[in-house]
């Protein structure tokens, strides 16, 4: 069966507040980095066996669902690519 | 009878739990978590720590525990209480709506706080009388509760939210809010009046050779003599 490289991307909502990106952004000041916007988000990549790149991002998109993202807090982005 | 205290990897607050019952003449008993789960437990206590490193998120690895779809399986039947880590795992369970993150200062907050009593119908609050303040303490670095404002207003509707941070007058202001949770929340309660989480610690106010207060007392003795 055709092996596909998945990508899950977890980001906070648009809204909900990131006190450890801001003290992140701190720490980039104090580096002396003029710099604006700075997100945090979370990625991961794990290999998923499936006929097509449709149903691997079902399954991906299942494991953040069920796992890798809360929905009260995050917003996930999926990326496929056969591997 | 007897209160099962389940422990998960990283929990640490289990034995606090048994030590407060057993003070209070109550029986509890922790429960490994791949254990068989008590046929003759009357309540359950998911309790503090750090389950799994709070890997991934503070709680959500002990929710995806087998011993959990057990726990879920008796919700409305017995009573089942999250006390902080245990709120996040109820939390990631989906037990009670809405989720636990970072704290808005992202800094870890362990002292005293004050809470006042929004229910009293439940088992965990049957004893206090609405607006009571009462002192316990904290000890968490994502006790942050945020919900949807729809979620919020359903909950407040439903006379759903168990505690809210105030100061030692009642009063639910933002500098009472250790935390930054939405409308100073510290404790909500389920689908069924007697499943219930908060952030705040009863087990550790409730012994006075080792506490300021004991004001937990009334919420676990509440959680143990319930007949839900």
């Amino acid at each position: 069966m055709p092996r596909f490289a998945a990508a899950v991307t977890v980001r906070l909502k648009p809204g909900v507040l990131d006190p450890e990106a801001e003290t992140t952004s701190a720490a980039l000041e104090r580096l002396g980095f003029d710099h604006h916007g700075l997100v945090h988000a979370d990625r991961f990549e794990v290999l998923v066996e499936a006929d097509t790149a449709e149903t691997a991002e079902s399954t991906a998109s299942q494991m953040a669902e069920q796992l890798l993202a809360n929905p009260t807090l995050h917003t996930y982005e999926i990326e496929v690519q056969p591997e | 009878m007897s209160i099962a205290v389940i422990q998960f990897g990283g929990s640490n607050c289990d034995r606090d739990v048994v030590t407060a019952a057993d003070h209070l003449g109550l029986t509890a008993h922790r429960v490994w978590h791949t254990d068989a789960f008590p046929t003759d437990a009357s309540g359950v206590v998911l309790p503090g720590g750090f389950s799994y490193g709070d890997y991934l998120r503070p709680g959500v690895m002990a929710a995806q525990s087998p011993i959990m779809s057990q726990v879920e399986a008796r919700l409305g039947r017995v009573p089942v209480l999250g006390i902080c880590n245990g709120a996040q795992v109820g939390a990631e369970a989906g037990i009670v709506p809405g989720s636990f993150t970072t704290n808005t200062s992202a800094r870890f907050r362990c002292e005293w706080v004050h809470c006042r009593v929004e229910t009293t119908s439940t088992p965990f609050t049957a004893a206090f009388d609405e607006g009571d303040v009462l002192q316990l303490p904290i000890a968490h670095g994502a006790g942050r509760y945020l919900a949807d404002q729809e979620t919020v207003h359903a909950l407040e509707e439903d006379d759903r939210i168990l505690l809210r941070y105030c100061d030692a007058s009642g009063e639910t202001s933002p500098a009472a809010n250790p935390n930054g949770s939405v409308g100073n929340i510290a404790g909500v309660i389920g689908t069924h009046r007697s499943t219930a989480v908060m952030m705040p610690h009863p087990e550790r106010a409730t012994v006075p050779a080792v506490a300021r207060s004991s004001d937990g007392a009334p919420i676990l003795r509440g959680l143990a003599e319930s007949v839900s």
